[in-house]
């Protein structure tokens, strides 16, 4: 059962092979099995699941079960979710009780998912590699000493290891995607504003986004349908139709143009990695794909400005931590300002600090222009490179990340090196472009991820052209050994 | 752009956050390093452009100005750390 993507179980769980609670209770026993070893869990919901999977077959004998109804999934621990501790993998919110569910897991749970649990993540959501989280480093299934990459570490691993079919993660300078490619999955970052951000604890407001992490671009077209649409409570959610995104995902792609950016192909990309993503696009002009040449040339501008935008944003988002109404309160505060400086000071990890403290300064008065600004008007240039791009090609396509899975413990010494990892995923979040990981092959036997961006609101497109590489290829259906 | 230890001690009280000597310094190191890497944002000249602040230019909704919530505070102050009389307690502030 384990080995069955969603639009299998689907139809197993309408064919009535199987009941939702036998599948629930399946990966629970898995999570028992193997959770601890790759530590990709903070909360595990077994008799919460178990009552929403029973309540799913309830509506599967009645007729009224939808697509969706009955298959387990896995929240980032980043979403509220109503009664159940929602941590956002920090000290500052382990005590925290979330008191209404985030719009994104109401609408999976409309649609009869069960919860199997609360994934670990890097704290706040600010890194790349899951090390930052105050419960611990995540393992990545394929090499359980290199990194899963993050921030959405416990949610890859937890699909990449068969723990759960699908995962929702978040994205604001490539936590979905990058621990995608490393994990060997397939993740789905939307277009800014396309799902809403209500009960997803802030970061940096102008880039985050949530989306599908599963084992195929089929399976994400099926959480994104759920998962995306307006929302009236979340002020930047775009009022757009959502199209069927299952639909279109047997579209041809012959004549489909890809644009190869020059600067994604130079220095600092490992050479393993190259010659996958080479190979892959090998593949696409096979199915019929026209390749073309193109250049972002503002994309070094891409890390810097995203290290200003970013703190900045998260240095006024994590303010409202500060020990009075909920989370974490230092003992004994001495006054209101030992109470704010001390809960803070304890309940935040050292990452996370570090952000507050740059954006705190990128923000301060006589710095504001010359930081904040600058950067704004720098996203508009980067946006600018995009959209001159999409008037010759359909989707960019490049390496997710310049590197395979990298150690436990390689580069948590210097934030810049870590930083740089995010180099090819970080413009498409500054530029609200949605953008996607898919498998692409393995290189050092670790897995590699082909990243494909696509215009606004261009997921439909995105996914169909996943899909194609998936009907051609097996990457996305490898499973490392020791999960198998 | 190099970070000293007051420049870091000023920030931290903006932040909010309590530091030590031992961690000032490490922090006057490390934003430096940050600030290094962002300072090549001074590559390209912005004189003419526009800031962006979202991609699709939206401009904030607007909804009536009626009342649509309801009151939830014993919920939300079930997880207060310290509360009375539905006030959240906090230390008293020096005048």
């Amino acid at each position: 059962m384990h080995n069955k993507t969603i639009a299998q179980l689907s139809k197993s769980l309408a064919a009535g092979e199987f009941s939702s609670e036998e599948l629930t209770r399946a990966h629970l026993e898995r999570i028992a099995r193997f959770g601890a070893s790759l530590n990709c869990f903070v909360t595990v919901t077994a008799d919460a699941a178990l009552a929403q999977a029973r309540a799913a077959d309830v509506l599967r004998k009645q007729g009224k079960a939808g697509p969706l109804a009955g298959v387990p999934l896995v929240h980032k621990d980043i979403f509220c979710t109503d009664g159940v501790k929602t941590s956002c993998g920090s000290k500052m919110l382990d005590n925290f009780i979330a008191p209404y569910d985030a719009t994104v897991v109401s609408r999976l749970k409309a649609a009869g998912m069960p919860m199997l649990g609360k994934a670990n993540m890097d704290e706040f959501a600010m890194g790349s590699s899951n090390e930052t989280s105050y419960y611990g480093p995540v393992k990545n299934p394929w090499d359980l000493k290199a990194v899963p990459g993050g921030s959405s570490g416990g949610s890859a691993a937890a699909v990449a290891a068969r723990l759960a079919p699908a995962a929702t993660g978040t994205d604001t300078g490539g936590s979905i995607r990058q621990p995608a490619a490393l994990c060997g999955i397939t993740g789905l970052k939307p277009t800014y504003g396309r799902v809403s951000r209500y009960g997803m604890i802030a970061f940096a407001s102008s880039l985050d986004q949530a989306g599908p992490m599963t084992r195929s671009a089929e399976d994400a077209a099926l959480l994104l349908n759920v998962m995306a649409g307006f929302d009236e409570r979340d002020s930047t959610c775009v009022e757009r139709d959502v199209p069927d995104y299952a639909a279109t995902l047997n579209a041809s792609i012959k004549g489909l143009k890809i644009g190869l950016p020059k600067e994604y192909f130079g220095a600092g990309l490992d050479a393993g990695v190259a010659q996958v993503i080479e190979q892959a696009i090998a593949e696409y002009k096979k199915l019929g794909a026209e390749i073309v040449e193109i250049s972002l040339p503002n994309g070094e501008l891409a890390v810097p400005t995203y290290y200003v935008v970013a703190p900045a944003e998260c240095s006024s988002n994590l303010s409202r931590f500060d020990g009075v109404r909920f989370g974490y309160r230092c003992a004994d505060p001495e006054n209101l300002e030992d109470l704010y400086k001390r809960s803070r000071a304890e309940g935040f990890g050292v990452e996370v600090k570090r952000r507050i403290m740059i954006g705190t300064y990128a923000l301060s008065a006589g710095y504001y222009d010359a930081y904040y600004i600058k950067a704004q008007k720098l996203r508009h240039l980067i946006s600018d490179d995009f959209k001159q791009a999409f008037e010759r090609v359909d989707v960019i396509m490049g390496p997710t990340s310049p590197t395979v899975a990298f150690n436990i413990g390689e580069k948590a010494d210097d934030p810049v090196t870590m930083y740089l990892s995010d180099i090819y995923t970080i413009a498409t979040n500054l530029a609200g472009l949605p953008g996607m990981s898919i498998p692409a092959g393995f290189s050092q036997g670790k897995p590699v991820g082909l990243q494909v961006i696509g215009n606004y609101f261009d997921e439909a497109r995105l996914l169909n052209v996943a899909h194609q590489f998936q009907l051609a290829t097996d990457w996305h259906m490898r499973t490392p050994e020791a999960f198998a | 752009m190099s970070l000293q230890k007051k420049d870091v001690e000023k920030i931290a009280h903006l932040a909010r956050l309590a530091i030590n000597e031992a961690e000032a310094e490490e922090y006057a190191r490390s934003l430096s390093n940050i600030l290094s890497l962002v300072a090549r944002m001074g590559a390209v000249n912005t004189d003419h452009v526009q800031p962006m602040a979202h991609p699709q230019d939206m401009h904030q909704r607007l909804r009536a100005d009626i009342v649509t919530e309801v009151d939830q505070r014993e919920r939300f102050q079930a997880i207060a750390p310290q509360v009375e009389d539905g006030l959240y307690l906090v230390p008293k502030v020096i005048e």
